[in-house]
């Protein structure tokens, strides 16, 4: 069965049209990527489905329920975790008690007045910081950590409502390749162990083609290719949006002997 | 009322709407470039009457006249350029609510430089030379000087839109308001063209003062009431609009005209006094266009302006050495009485010292761990206030059941007037929270029969226990020890965290399932109603209330206070009240030019030390520390 169901989602700016009659599904437990050239339409195509922006037309359904027009708090309380592509923390607060924010939002704590925070689900948030390796800066201020460190908090702050799918534009994004592997791993590691279903966008082919399980392939707005690693890597349409047909310099070549 | 009448009201309205555009069009201009919202503005508006009635009166004759409004424009735009080299240049890159202040304290200081020039008597200048008679228009007297003018504003609109559109520094102009980086990235010379723009918008201020010579005398008053228009004109119209600014002037001159001309109507049950409603109207005006349109008529959403405000510190419970000078200062304060046997003074200073504190530490619930800079926290003041009063007055409500009612009276304002505030932020907030604040002012100010205007409230004595001078303080002191405790509280459960979640990230808050608006909403209208028993405490201590007590002086005041002390900090706004209401009780009570020292106080505030007080120690201990 599958877990997240894109039907035929489009959004246009203006006279461009952003992502054209898109349609793909997740299935339980898996690993997809969605990749293509800057300017495919991924990250519209992302901010829908965790509703920051409203389409113009097609539906977004999770576990049989309609996310289409939903607020991103409501999806994330649905069960959706995500991280952004530029991340950032509660930079006034420690990296603890930014974990423990989204627990004390999940536990629908956020309107209590009187109790003090710090001590609340303190300890769940540093079970969470020890999954992604983090639980020794846990009382460090957020704004201290380096990038790759603030890309590991904000994974531990994306799991704290137990998601069943996790959106992840561009996790890896202004990352070193050593810690870009690292935490792709970390996740791939983390998904299997709990069953997440994960949706992530990547720039980096190293990292798709390792890890994921089924690739879909944006370009122009349009889906053009989905499959398995191997499909993707001989799929002539993929290749021409990647590479080019070589027809630009067909004839300077051709001039040239 | 006939149709003529209508008319002629509303003609009346586009003179009006002329000099509307005058005081707006130049702020405008200026936020649209360097997005700094001078507050100073209106003042530079006002010295634009005096100086245009200098030239007039000792010159006199027609050069006097129109060449003084002409001479006035050049001085007051070369003025303009001074203050924007000398002052803020160095404050481009603060956050914007040093900015505000930085200009605040501008107003201050030319408004006692001017009582120190011309002296405190309005003045009145001579009628114009050459259009000193009136026509006939719709069987009524119109003064050609009011047809000059209804011709100049939409002239003067012209020109700036065929120099916007046409010349070099017209494109640098738009294109800096467009994106003033990018600007500078070309090449442009972004200190000339800010020198440029704010004396341009500097002289159309001094022009539209001068204008006003034959019409109006130069007053004091004139400049916060002037920016208090430019406000709303700009707000309405757009920020950076130069034609919006022309609409919005149009409007709400128009507005004001039509209440005018309604009069009193009867509505059967109850007569309402229109033209009474005149300094109500253009607030509605603002609002409503501001909850439609939050950008304005003709404006659009502006960049983020990127602060480099340093990051705020997690926040930590007291140590045990703060908890111990809390206790201290409780203590002392509880034996203030036995001191103040020899001077009873301190004990009237012990009170507004105490009653600021609750203020301000109400308002920096929502300006630090809420981010949301109100420039209104006196309307909550006042709404406390007026409520005890006037259950004193109209009902004989006993002193508990009066100061019970405050903050819920309070707690009600900030509720209606929160759930549109939440709604923008930044500089836009900031001006409807403080166009809230002025609707609570003139409603007061101008509902005479139920809160005797501007006389106010008199007779709201203390009841027994608590009408001895001694027992009041206690009380005074119990109830803003509850109620800085209570909100300290309120800052480390989880609201609290919640509300700095929603300021440090709007967008991840959302993410992890936060309500940002709402917490917001709940966490103004907390604010308001801890404010609203200050307010009550205030009304009780004095026996009285006014409408210049809750003015937008007290809400200026609040910021002050807030900034003195250290905005990242909970123990700031304490440390701040405390300083500024002693020094308001004493030095500033000292002298006739208290203004220019209070304005000099916030300009070294801002320039030297913005992190305030507590800041400053807390910087200085921790070199200590790492020093040692």
């Amino acid at each position: 069965m599958s877990d997240l169901s894109i039907r035929a989602l489009s959004k246009a700016f203006g006279g461009v049209r952003a992502v054209n009659e898109v349609s793909f599904e997740v299935k339980r437990g898996e690993f997809l990527a969605m990749i293509g050239p800057n300017g495919a339409g991924k990250s519209t195509c992302f901010n829908m489905i965790n509703g920051q922006l409203a389409p113009d037309s097609g539906s977004i359904w999770f576990e049989q329920k309609n996310l289409t027009g939903l607020a991103p708090r409501e999806i994330w309380r649905l069960g959706v975790g995500r991280t952004f592509q530029v991340a950032s923390t509660f930079g006034s607060m420690t990296v603890g008690e930014n974990v423990q924010m989204a627990l004390l939002s999940h536990a629908n704590e956020i309107y209590r007045y009187w109790r003090p925070a710090a001590a609340m689900h303190r300890e769940r948030a540093l079970a969470l910081l020890d999954q992604v390796g983090m639980r020794e800066a846990a009382d460090r201020p957020s704004r201290e950590l380096a990038y790759g460190d603030v890309k590991r908090v904000e994974l531990a702050i994306a799991l704290a409502n137990d998601p069943r799918l996790l959106l992840m534009d561009e996790p890896t994004a202004g990352m070193a390749p050593r810690e870009r592997n690292d935490l792709i791993a970390l996740v791939k590691r983390l998904v299997v162990e709990q069953g997440i279903s994960v949706l992530f966008t990547e720039h980096s082919m190293d990292v798709v083609f390792a890890f994921a399980d089924r690739i879909i392939v944006l370009a122009r707005g349009r889906l053009i290719a989905d499959g398995n690693a191997a499909e993707i890597r001989d799929h002539p349409q993929v290749r021409e949006v990647y590479f080019g047909t070589g027809k630009t310099f067909a004839r300077a070549a051709g001039a040239a002997s | 009322m006939t149709l003529s009448a209508f008319l002629f009201q509303a003609l009346n309205g586009l003179s009006a709407a002329s000099g509307l555009f005058f005081i707006a069009v130049g702020l405008s201009l200026i936020f649209g470039v360097t997005r700094i919202v001078n507050i100073a503005h209106g003042s530079l508006y006002m010295l634009g009457t005096y100086i245009a009635y200098s030239f007039a009166t000792k010159i006199g004759g027609a050069i006097g006249f129109w060449g003084g409004i002409v001479a006035t424009a050049i001085l007051v735009g070369v003025f303009g350029a001074l203050i924007e080299i000398v002052l803020l240049r160095r404050i481009y890159r603060s956050p914007e609510l040093f900015q505000l202040l930085a200009t605040f304290a501008l107003v201050l200081v030319i408004n006692d430089a001017t009582l120190w020039i011309w002296g405190s008597e309005d003045l009145l200048g001579p009628r114009a030379p050459g259009l000193r008679d009136a026509v006939e228009v719709l069987d009524r007297r119109l003064p050609t000087y009011d047809l000059f003018l209804i011709v100049i504003g939409p002239a003067v609109l012209l020109v700036l839109h065929l120099g916007l559109a046409r010349t070099r520094f017209g494109r640098l102009v738009r294109a800096a308001t467009q994106d003033r980086e990018m600007v500078g990235a070309l090449g442009v010379n972004q200190a000339m063209l800010f020198t440029a723009v704010f004396a341009l918008g500097s002289a159309l201020a001094g022009l539209g003062g001068a204008l006003q010579v034959a019409r109006e005398p130069a007053n004091l008053a004139t400049d916060l009431v002037a920016i208090g228009d430019a406000f709303v004109v700009v707000v309405v119209g757009g920020m950076g609009s130069i034609t919006g600014a022309y609409l919005a002037a149009v409007i709400i001159a128009e507005v004001k005209a039509i209440c005018i001309a309604v009069g009193v109507v009867d509505f059967g049950y109850f007569t309402v006094n229109f033209s009474k409603l005149t300094l109500v109207a253009e607030f509605l005006v603002m609002a409503v266009v501001l909850i439609a349109r939050p950008y304005g008529l003709l404006g659009r959403a502006q960049g983020q302006v990127r602060s480099i405000a340093e990051p705020e510190d997690p926040i930590r419970p007291a140590t045990p050495a703060l908890k111990m000078l809390a206790a201290v200062a409780f203590a002392l304060l509880l034996g203030l009485p036995l001191l103040a046997q020899s001077s009873p003074y301190m004990l009237i200073l012990g009170i507004d010292v105490l009653i600021a504190v609750l203020f301000a530490t109400s308002l920096h619930f929502i300006m630090g761990p809420g981010g949301m800079h109100s420039f209104g926290h006196a309307a909550y003041f006042g709404l406390g206030a007026y409520g005890a009063a006037l259950l004193v007055k109209w009902l004989a409500a006993p002193m508990g059941l009066a100061l019970a009612a405050a903050p819920l009276v309070a707690l009600a304002g900030a509720l209606l007037f929160g759930w549109f505030a939440v709604r923008l932020s930044g500089v836009y907030l900031a001006m409807l929270t403080l166009a809230f604040a002025q609707i609570v002012w003139a409603a007061v100010f101008q509902w005479e029969y139920l809160t005797g205007g501007s006389n106010g409230v008199v007779g709201v004595w203390p009841t027994a226990p608590f009408d001895t001078r001694v027992s009041y303080y206690l009380l005074t002191l119990t109830l803003a020890a509850i109620g800085v405790l209570m909100l300290r509280r309120f800052l480390f459960a989880p609201f609290g965290y919640a509300m700095r979640a929603g300021r440090d990230s709007a967008l991840r808050a959302e993410a992890i399932g936060i309500d940002v608006k709402r917490v917001h909403w709940l966490g103004f209208a907390i604010a308001g109603g801890v404010c609203g028993v200050a307010g009550g405490l205030f009304a009780f201590a004095k026996g009285s209330i006014s409408p210049e007590t809750i003015g937008v002086g007290r809400s200026i005041d609040g910021l002050v206070m807030v900034l003195l002390g250290g905005i990242q900090t909970l123990t700031g706004p304490i440390v701040g009240a405390s300083v500024f209401a002693t020094l308001q009780d004493t030095v500033m009570r000292q002298t006739e030019y208290w203004r220019a020292l209070l304005g000099g106080i916030i300009l070294l505030l801002v320039l030297a030390f913005p992190g305030g007080i507590v800041g400053a120690l807390e910087k200085f201990f921790s070199r200590w520390k790492t020093a040692s």
